[in-house]
């Protein structure tokens, strides 16, 4: 069929002209379905459950299934829905105001985020450098050795820190059969833990950025600064870092905005003496069953990192253009 | 061609995938343990394996999330490669800021809010939560991931061999399943195999729309981690590991022979 087809379109351009404004509609209906059908999914599966997300938060917990009140719907005609509307209220959002454990949890989880970025900012840039300037045949290896972690289960990984961390775990095995200390570190179940975790997690999405920003820098300009008596430490500052900025932007944003909503490295590490707005969140749905307040808890979730998620959007729109 | 690689360089490297894998080697070692203590060696043993197969529920799970994971990779992979045609090739139409919003956004947002915001969707419209819930969930997030994937391919493609096809009279939907498909073939199947191995991993968001009988492996290991560590679990762990490192070794063994085949075309192609 196709090389007639292909042979009917170019031999005989009078008939085809008949035929192609109905094929051609075909084609536009076709185009349109590209972006229709992935556009429906992202909308009824991603934007619409916010909505939904949104309006339980104004809603009242009860003993019911669905456990919150009211339930919009048409089922008692327009006066109805209007009925339930008025039901809706700003109660929950008041209650995680009054509440010190909310506060506290929402501003706990950003100062463990950020710390956590700033730590595996600082771990993966050398590796970053260091994968950067190996010889140009080295290279696809060490990156898929980056990426390999990426693919083993996260649950695992985070996991395995278990048996390291814990006071007879290997780490304080080693470090008192050594002599390094006397007494068994405890490390499972502190915030140190948890940046263990997030550092040890998160290191791929910081490391592979740098590395792409890295890479496409030309070192002659390190070595120009060199010849003109430019000290290796200052060509640095003055020359790689402010071009490996996007890179380092984009590392930071992929590790401090998931960071901020973990839930299971500060639950499996973190234990219950530490206190992030994920586990929170769990607790209140799993536990307490108060769907109401978990909503609340979320949207506000959500607005914290409206501001850093935006930025993301906007540096892949601008990584993209570059690539063009 | 970087006469700079100095000592320092390869000293982070090494230091940095030590810290990458240890945790890794370890936890797959302590898997072979004798010892029902996970962190004191007791001699070799594989009898944790023999238990992993008795245990009906860990089975089970396994079973789930294999099935979840087949199914969901591959509707993402098919919805996340028109998502990232439609970024790629259509820049002008009503709603595109909202439609890459939402391709992106997925990617950094946290679990627990795509969990909850998917089982509060999944109530009100009705639908029991279960196997197809899981799925679907993890379709919504899968396919984000493919459709960055696949992107990062278009974006390199180079759009004249369409063209010519075109020129000669190809249809623009013949034109795509026989030039663009088959070009960006390599993308596509990694963008599949990223949605799989992120559909097997997933515990927030499947602990949030799964229903009873549809508990997946990530909510198994989850709750027995909860209990305490044991070897069992390492010992799952390992398989789960050696899963999907077989899969990424083959995958990248048949990209490396294609590569050569397509060098080897080239060549030919020179010779004439």
């Amino acid at each position: 069929m196709s090389n007639a087809a292909v042979t009917a379109a170019t031999t005989s351009s009078a008939a085809d002209e008949g035929k192609s404004a109905l094929a051609r509609l075909g084609e536009a209906f076709v185009g349109r379905l590209v972006i229709i059908i992935p556009y429906l999914w992202l909308v009824f599966f991603f934007l619409i459950p916010f909505v939904i997300v949104f309006k339980i938060s104004l809603s009242q917990t009860a003993i019911a299934i669905p456990p919150y009140t009211p339930v919009l719907g048409f089922g008692d005609g327009l006066s109805g829905l209007l009925n339930q509307l008025k039901q809706l209220s700003i109660d929950n959002y008041t209650w995680l105001t009054q509440d010190a454990l909310y506060v506290n949890a929402y501003v706990t989880s950003v100062i463990v985020a950020a710390i956590s970025t700033v730590l595996t900012l600082l771990v993966g840039y050398p590796i970053a450098y260091g994968m950067a300037r190996a010889p140009a045949t080295l290279r696809p290896t060490l990156l898929m050795l980056v990426i390999l972690p990426f693919w083993t289960s996260f649950l695992i990984r985070v996991y395995a820190w278990i048996g390291i961390l814990k006071p007879e775990g290997l780490l304080n095995q080693l470090l008192l059969a050594t002599g390094v200390i006397n007494q068994p570190l405890i490390i499972l179940n502190t915030y140190t833990a948890i940046f263990i975790g997030i550092v040890y997690s998160y290191l791929p999405f910081m490391v592979l950025p740098l590395y792409s920003a890295l890479e496409k820098m030309d070192y002659s300009l390190i070595e120009a600064a060199k010849d003109l008596g430019c000290p290796p430490t200052s060509a640095f500052w003055k020359i790689t870092f402010p071009l490996s900025l996007p890179g380092v932007i984009a590392g930071c944003l992929l590790v401090f905005i998931p960071a901020v909503g973990e839930f299971v490295i500060p639950d499996l590490l973190g234990g219950s003496q530490t206190l992030m707005i994920g586990k929170t969140l769990w607790n209140e749905f799993f536990a307490n069953r108060d769907w109401p307040v978990s909503s609340a808890v979320a949207v506000i979730l959500l607005l914290l990192l409206i501001v850093p998620i935006m930025l993301f959007q906007r540096a892949q729109a601008r990584a993209q253009e570059q690539d063009k | 061609m970087n006469p700079t690689w100095s000592r320092f360089n390869i000293t982070s490297i090494v230091l940095g995938f030590a810290f990458l894998y240890l945790p890794i080697v370890l936890l797959v070692v302590f898997s072979f343990n004798e010892s029902k203590l996970v962190t004191v060696w007791g001699g070799f043993s594989t009898k944790w394996y023999v238990s992993l197969f008795h245990n009906q529920g860990l089975m089970d799970a396994t079973w789930v999330t294999a099935r979840v994971a087949v199914i969901s990779a591959t509707v993402a992979t098919v919805l996340g490669t028109l998502a990232a045609l439609t970024l790629t090739r259509y820049t002008r139409f009503k709603g595109r800021m909202l439609f890459s919003g939402m391709v992106f956004a997925p990617l950094v947002m946290p679990e627990v809010i795509t969990g909850l915001s998917l089982l509060l969707l999944f109530v009100a419209v009705g639908l029991d939560r279960g196997f197809l819930t899981v799925t679907l969930a993890h379709i919504t997030l899968t396919m984000c991931f493919v459709a960055v994937v696949v992107q990062s391919r278009l974006m390199t493609f180079d759009r004249s061999l369409e063209e010519a096809a075109m020129d000669l009279g190809a249809p623009p939907v013949k034109t795509f399943f026989q030039i663009t498909l088959p070009v960006i073939m390599p993308a596509i199947v990694s963008g599949w195999m990223l949605a799989f191995t992120l559909s097997l991993d997933d515990l927030v968001i499947a602990s949030f729309t799964s229903g009873p009988g549809a508990t997946t492996l990530p909510m198994k290991i989850y709750s027995q981690v909860r209990l305490g560590v044991t070897p069992e679990i390492n010992a799952a762990c390992t398989i789960l590991i050696a899963v999907v490192a077989v899969g990424v070794i083959i995958a990248s063994l048949a990209n490396k022979r294609r590569e050569v085949q397509r060098q080897r075309d080239e060549q030919a192609a020179q010779r004439g």
